[in-house]
């Protein structure tokens, strides 16, 4: 259904590139999960496939989709969009509960973790999650 | 008005957006609106607090500033995974800041900048003193990323939001 050689070589050349830096970002990404040595470092790694390798890939399918189609096909932005909205907040939330078992003695982590930045219970809202299962000072 | 369009412009993009993914038919209309005005009217019930825009101007500033940052930190923990973690060029750590934002709907975009910036991940904030735990892939001094967020981000973020 695809009629990829009715594509302008120009806009052939841009897509490939995008797709493939795109990709090697991404797969970067990965690999640095793996390679990465502590958690915090690896909170830093998916963050390639998250930022400029979601973009380019999803230029290179605006792209392609549009011109194949003749018409400006923008659904891909929907997932930019979600994407965008929805890995910070897993990666907010994995650093914290990281932070709250580092800092977390009797769990015998030997990460190595700044201590909490106040020593008094916080007020409720934001605080709760982190420290409803410390002992009261 | 305000009280079957509680929110105009969420509603209006959402709209938009129906009628971009799908195709422009009255019956799709139709639908995208009721779509639109169940979002705004769900939204309300959870009371956010309305963010306020002082300056529209500075936010494409903002939008290039952080492209472009995001642009080179990418590049930056490129070369650090290629090289490997144990190269002794960088290390990472923690960095502790003080903002003066105080807004939250602020402190949200700058959140998902900080987080979508690779390099730099957010990981803890203390909303009464202001003081926000960093987690730095590439660490450079203490001073060198105080400086940075408040120049680059925070003073752009104030002006847009307080």
């Amino acid at each position: 259904m695809m009629h990829l050689e009715q594509l302008p070589p120009w806009a052939a050349v841009i897509i490939a590139l995008f797709v493939v830096v795109g990709a090697s970002l991404t797969l970067l990404g990965g690999v640095g999960l793996v390679r990465l040595k502590s958690f915090y470092q690896r909170l830093h790694a998916p963050t390639l496939g998250y930022s400029y390798g979601t973009l380019l890939i999803i230029l290179a399918s605006m792209l392609m989709f549009s011109l194949a189609e003749g018409r400006v096909v923008v659904h891909e932005l929907m997932i930019g969009i979600f994407i965008m909205v929805t890995t910070p907040i897993t990666l907010l939330m994995l650093g914290r509960a990281a932070l709250r078992r580092d800092r977390d003695r009797k769990l015998g982590h030997d990460e190595v973790v700044p201590p909490r930045i106040r020593s008094t219970e916080p007020p409720a809202e934001t605080e709760t999650e982190s420290e409803t299962g410390d002992p009261q000072p | 008005m305000s009280r079957f369009v509680p929110h105009p412009v969420l509603s209006a993009v959402l709209v938009l957006m129906w009628l971009f993914l799908t195709a422009f038919t009255p019956g799709h209309l139709l639908l995208g609106t009721l779509i639109a005005l169940g979002a705004g009217w769900s939204v309300e019930h959870l009371h956010p607090p309305k963010p306020v825009f002082r300056r529209w101007l500075a936010i494409p500033k903002l939008m290039a500033v952080v492209a472009l940052d995001i642009l080179r930190s990418n590049i930056a923990v490129a070369r650090v995974l290629i090289l490997g973690p144990d190269h002794p060029k960088y290390h990472s750590g923690f960095v502790e800041l003080t903002l003066r934002l105080r807004d939250p709907n602020a402190l949200a975009v700058l959140a998902i900048i900080l987080t979508g910036t690779p390099g730099t991940a957010w990981i803890e904030f203390d909303q009464e003193e202001g003081r926000l735990l960093l987690h730095v892939l590439d660490l450079r001094s203490d001073d060198d990323w105080q400086s940075l967020i408040r120049d680059r981000y925070e003073a752009l973020l104030m002006e847009i939001f307080e």
